[in-house]
């Protein structure tokens, strides 16, 4: 087993270093988005996923640990029984609270 | 560098692909049968597809000394309608004793529906009695986390068939510990929008370690990147990794998992073209 478990090799000025670009460009690539809903017509700021997607800019921005994990489950079904048929073959990303499938 | 990618869809790639993985240092892969895009419009075209992963895409890999290993199923995405799954199922069997088989997969649910659990009861019940290794298909997105509980609920109250023998893949953030804590092998997978990145592949080792643990391209026709696991082993060492843990997470793990059956192989291969 590797000895890495629960560590990084470099130190956070390092990863701040080397990832600080990458990431600033994401998060504005996420600001842009929401702007472009808002731009866009419709009600696209009621929607189930772009609400999920402002909880989960507030979990990336809180202090505590495993954000990734948790912004995960905020985005996951949350219900426990099979549901009775497939609606689709694919996902939307984010769980619709409205949803009538789940337990 | 030698490295298995244990979990790529190569009858969607093309022979280019296979040269590029080759020249990455690619010396061994397993193909899970899966979902082609669209229904198939009988049984008939599954016997075709198991044809296709067991007699001709072996010979495919070979050319450029790549040794090619596969699952059977039917994927989750064609098990809503059971009574066309369970006529696929019993095609299965025969091709099991092909050469290059090692297990079922990759079985699993897709939006987790009954009638998915009962196809992947059935598959479960198909591996048990024929002492058959699974791969597991977790579901995407806002349904893998309780899909992930589902799968690993079934397995474990069939009960025939050891979690050590059984890998799931796909784990992100939010499934890696229950899989791992419940003893079955897990699998990151890196996507560019889905899955985990390599950069995520690379902090999930740092918070749970290798043990247990692979990485793979899953690599098919939708958004995916054949030379992904040489770009996760990248970016361990621009994290100063160690040789060893790159190695162990790209191929003594999957070389450990896959080597319960006496078909695997990743041992040198002289390129037949």
């Amino acid at each position: 087993m590797s000895d890495s478990h629960d560590n990084c090799p470099i130190d956070s000025a390092e990863v701040i270093r080397k990832y600080f670009l990458e990431h600033r460009a994401k998060i504005i690539d996420i600001a842009a988005f929401l702007d472009r809903v808002d731009r866009a017509d419709g009600d696209g700021a009621s929607d189930y996923r772009i609400q999920a997607m402002r909880e989960a800019i507030r979990i990336a921005g809180d202090l505590q640990p495993e954000r990734a994990r948790r912004i995960l489950e905020l985005l996951s079904d949350p219900s426990v029984e099979p549901i009775e048929q497939a609606p689709m073959k694919g996902a939307m990303g984010a769980h619709d609270p409205e949803s009538d499938e789940g337990g | 560098m030698a490295y298995i990618d244990p979990h790529i869809h190569m009858v969607s790639r093309t022979t280019d692909d296979y040269r590029r993985m080759a020249l990455a240092g690619c010396v061994a892969i397993t193909e899970p049968a899966f979902w082609a895009g669209y229904d198939r419009s009988s049984p008939q075209g599954f016997f075709d597809y198991f044809r296709l992963l067991t007699e001709y895409e072996p010979q495919r890999a070979a050319q450029f000394g790549i040794r090619h290993h596969t699952w059977l199923c039917i994927n989750p995405k064609e098990a809503e309608d059971p009574v066309f799954a369970r006529e696929v199922i019993e095609l299965i069997p025969e091709f099991l004793e092909k050469p290059n088989v090692l297990g079922i997969g990759e079985i699993g649910l897709n939006k987790n529906s009954r009638n998915e659990l009962e196809i992947l009861e059935a598959h479960i019940d198909l591996a048990a009695k024929s002492g058959q290794m699974i791969l597991v298909h977790t579901p995407h997105l806002e349904d893998k986390l309780k899909g992930t509980k589902l799968i690993m609920d079934a397995i474990e109250s069939d009960g025939r068939v050891d979690p050590g023998r059984v890998l799931i893949d796909h784990v992100e953030e939010h499934t890696v510990r229950p899989v791992l804590d419940r003893g079955f092998w897990a699998g990151m997978t890196l996507y560019p929008d889905t899955k985990c990145t390599p950069q995520r592949a690379a902090d999930i080792i740092e918070m749970h370690g290798t043990e247990r643990l692979w990485i793979n391209s899953a690599g098919d026709w939708g958004p995916s990147d054949p030379l992904a696991v040489p770009k996760c082993q990248q970016e361990l060492r621009r994290r100063g990794h160690s040789q060893e843990t790159i190695d162990t997470i790209s191929f003594n793990n999957p070389s450990r998992f896959l080597g319960q059956s006496d078909r695997f192989s990743a041992e040198p291969l002289v390129p037949t073209a």
